[in-house]
């Protein structure tokens, strides 16, 4: 088996929320010693929790939250415990194969040791609103001078130039900006009744600051230099909707949300299921498709019907078609549907909700989830790897950190620090573990 | 000028449609060299896809086709033909990367899967795209842009109560799959130029959707962790409220606009709706009483309707409230922001003329992404590949292309 291919990678992150915290996974995952930087003072939003210590009224058990659905803000078997921030779900999805120490970077002895940190790495990742760093005075010139071949890399949300550079939004605002709010909804409904709680442009300008850092370093394997990285998560996205962009760019057309349906294949939809909430997508693109379709569906004599009878004419007649279909799905259970269809080669799955994509059996078969042990956690299994590779063994390596789990081996034996010197810092609260946050929080 | 982070990387792409040639872009992009390789005749599927340009359904005129396949070269071969395999051998040979985004049984089927290739070219990175992944039950099913988001997606949520399901606008599942192949790609690239070692990754369009996109990896975990079901909600206005403030979209003056609370934003609220005593108001003393929140939502929706969705992302900003305007893609590119960052680009194309594309992904300060060549004419390097790489004649090629193997 080969190393890891970003093994000797080190790479102090400030990564927060969603997009950030994925980006550094998917560097993790290939095998770089992240490193997050946090603190036991200054609690990032929605990162390891909305609050530190939220009301047990705010550690629902049914969906209801003030920030949207059940599945943002969810903690382990809905118990907040003594240590909220390491029984956060959100922060166990995308927390893994990272390291984690507490220093106040707030204070200057802690912008101390940070630096030191910096010196002694080759990535420096923040996901931060634009004035962050700003205010930490720990910008890209600062560190360069502290390390001339750092890679730094900064993705607020518009970018870090232009007017709007300091705009602090989340997910839902950047894909309403980028114009992916635009083109999802229902048809016959307007945009008041989309609930916003899907950020494609999470995972997306995520993806792509992972992306972004492999590229500079393989730049800097070849000249040995560092760069700035400026990631604007909302340029990022873009790129997703380019046909969009195109089609208003080449034809001055502004593309309207379809639904369900497509530009030219049908049928193409969702259509109701046998069970509670049961729902199947079928799409149709050829006429080959078509003709198989109908095979599955016993060759009823609709089937044969003019309206029917070119894919021109299907899209046309699409709200006749869809009910005929449904008719016929609604006798069946969601799965068996993906299977008669598959089996006359028509692209048909069921919708999934998160019972059944855990229990899925392609998943399950290509051994996706992974058995991880956390501390406060406990034992449960994992989203595991997004790719396979044939001689590197990616896989979950250390669970998500508890919060400063790694303070020891961060200050200790990366830095070399004696122990005179970590209790001093410690005992001024510059760095340290979670325990004085519990003392402190009330 | 600045050398681009990826020169000198030379990249096979077999790929077509949206997530294969996605994640070679992003690769070109940024300074590799891509030979895109496409059958004789029709090309990339992506080709005969929409919008096109001046509504002229013509192969050099996809919008799509052009956006995906920036700064690549183009050759036509014929992998069914054994000269074919010939020579995509000869020019795996020579690749650093090799990415696929056939059906499953497709390259082992032409004799070209990677136990042969690895034989060829021990060093070579091989991707492989496809649905469900190129193992397990689903391998050979086929799939779609709403089958991938229904199955390996959150579109179980995704939508209202008393609805069905709805799919993401676009085809922005296939985006992602290619954004995620490229990281993957990049992985095995360094495995191979630090350690010798090719290999052959897998990346599975369903994996990637499970493992990131949008929230589907923390809805699952939330499943496995506490139980929790995530399902589509009811719209905002009878949504079941647990703040004062509003969540979600709400109309204004001239369209849309997309807000979120956080419960310590109160006093934001009032700041940016320039009404003081509302902090007074006996009925907004409890932040966390949704019957206030229905009080409030009263003021809210009359104030909106006062203020365009500009103006009120400016107000937001200055308050430090997360909100944004629902822009169509035409405010896109009038966008102040994109305009003073000069995102988009503009791109000369032998059928299209200038056209403005989406732009940089992000900006490197020591090397850059740029279009070095608009998307390839369908065969365009044919001459250039074969002769000038391959070293075949003149006459051979013409041979080649009678034989209709290129």
């Amino acid at each position: 088996m080969a190393k890891l291919p970003l093994e000797g990678v080190r790479i102090v992150a400030l990564p927060v929320v969603f997009a950030g915290p994925f980006a550094t996974m998917l560097l993790a995952d290939l095998g770089a010693e992240v490193i997050l930087v946090e603190s036991v003072h200054h609690f990032p939003t929605i990162t390891r929790g909305y609050m530190p210590r939220p009301p047990q009224f705010l550690v629902p058990t049914t969906g209801a939250t003030f920030g949207g659905s059940g599945g943002i803000q969810t903690y382990v078997n809905h118990w907040a415990g003594d240590r909220p921030w390491d029984r956060f779900v959100m922060f166990h999805a995308l927390g893994r194969n990272k390291l984690s120490c507490c220093i106040d970077i707030t204070r200057p002895e802690g912008v101390e040791v940070f630096k030191r940190l910096v010196k002694v790495s080759d990535v420096f990742f923040e996901s931060n609103a634009a004035d962050t760093m700003e205010k930490l005075n720990l910008t890209y010139d600062v560190l360069k001078g502290v390390n001339p071949a750092i890679i730094y890399l900064s993705m607020p949300g518009l970018g870090c130039t232009g007017p709007h550079k300091y705009c602090a939004i989340f997910g839902a605002q950047l894909q309403a900006l980028a114009s992916h709010t635009w083109l999802t909804r229902y048809p016959d409904l307007d945009y008041t009744t989309t609930q916003s709680l899907i950020f494609h442009s999470d995972a997306a300008s995520g993806a792509t600051a992972a992306f972004a850092i492999l590229c500079a370093l393989r730049h800097r394997k070849r000249t040995g230099k560092g760069q700035f990285i400026d990631l604007s998560q909302l340029e990022s996205v873009i790129p997703h909707i380019g046909e969009a962009i195109m089609d208003y760019t080449m034809n001055g057309r502004v593309q309207q949300p379809l639904g369900n349906r497509h530009p030219f294949m049908a049928p193409h939809g969702v259509y109701r299921c046998l069970g509670d909430d049961g729902w199947v997508v079928i799409s149709v693109s050829s006429e080959e498709e078509w003709q198989g379709l109908c095979r599955a569906l016993g060759n009823p004599s609709w089937c044969k019907e003019e309206r029917f009878s070119t894919s021109l004419n299907r899209r046309e007649n699409q709200d006749e078609l869809d009910k005929y279909i449904e008719e016929w799905t609604c006798r069946h259970d969601n799965y068996e549907v993906m299977y008669i269809l598959q089996k006359e080669g028509i692209a048909a799955g069921p919708v999934l909700d998160q019972r059944n994509v855990f229990r899925d059996a392609q998943l399950a078969s290509r051994g996706f989830f992974e058995k991880v042990s956390h501390r406060e956690a406990g034992t449960h299994l994992y989203p595991g790897m997004l790719w396979k590779m044939g001689k590197t063994s990616i896989s979950i390596r250390k669970p998500p950190p508890c919060l400063g789990e790694h303070n020891d081996y961060v200050f200790k034996e990366v830095l070399g620090m004696s122990d005179d010197e970590i209790a001093g810092l410690e005992k001024d609260k510059v760095i340290g573990g979670d325990e004085y946050m519990v003392e402190s929080i009330f | 000028m600045l050398e681009q982070a990826l020169s000198g990387v030379k990249v096979l792409d077999l790929t077509w449609h949206i997530a294969g040639p996605y994640c070679t872009k992003l690769l070109a992009d940024y300074g590799a060299d891509v030979i895109k390789v496409e059958r004789p005749g029709k090309g990339d599927p992506a080709r005969a896809m929409g919008p096109f340009f001046k509504d002229d359904p013509h192969p050099e005129k996809s919008g799509l086709f052009l956006h995906l396949n920036t700064n690549k070269q183009g050759i036509t071969l014929n992998l069914k033909s054994a000269t074919g395999k010939k020579i995509l051998k000869q020019l795996a040979a020579d690749a650093d990367i090799l990415v696929e985004s056939f059906s499953p049984h497709v390259m082992p089927g032409l004799g070209l899967d990677y136990q042969t290739l690895e034989k060829v070219n021990p060093r070579l990175v091989m991707v492989s795209v496809s649905s469900f992944g190129q193992t397990g039950p689903y391998r050979d099913f086929k799939a779609s842009e709403i089958v991938e988001y229904a199955m390996g997606g959150e579109m179980y949520s995704t939508g209202i109560a008393g609805r069905e399901p709805l799919k993401l606008g676009g085809n922005v599942i296939q985006y992602q799959a290619g954004t995620v192949a490229a990281v993957a790609t990049m992985g095995a690239l360094y495995t191979a130029e630090d350690q010798g070692t090719g290999q052959h990754v897998d990346v599975s369009i369903m994996e990637t959707q499970v493992g990131t996109a949008d929230r589907r990896i923390m809805y699952v975990l939330s499943y496995i962790m506490a139980g929790v079901i995530t399902t589509r909600w009811p719209p905002p206005r009878e949504a079941v409220r647990m703040l004062i403030m509003p969540q979600g979209v709400y109309p204004c003056k001239d369209g849309f606009v997309n807000t979120l609370s956080l419960p310590q934003w109160w006093p934001r609220y009032i700041e940016a709706l320039g009404m003081p005593e509302l902090k007074d108001d006996p009925r907004f003393q409890n932040i966390y009483s949704a019957e206030a929140g229905m009080e409030f939502d009263a003021i809210w929706y009359s104030w909106l309707a006062d203020h365009t969705k500009d103006e009120l992302f400016e107000i937001f900003l200055k308050s430090k409230i997360a909100s944004a305007p629902v822009n169509s893609p035409e405010d896109l590119l009038k966008y102040t922001q994109l305009k003073a960052r000069e995102y988009f680009v503009e791109v000369e194309h032998p059928e299209t003329g200038k056209v403005t594309y989406p732009g940089a992904p992000f900006k490197m300060s020591e090397s850059s992404w740029k279009i070095r060549r608009p998307a390839p004419l369908l065969g365009q390097h044919n001459e250039e590949i074969y002769c000038g790489l391959l070293g075949y004649t003149g006459e051979e090629l013409i041979k080649l292309r009678e034989g209709g193997i290129i």
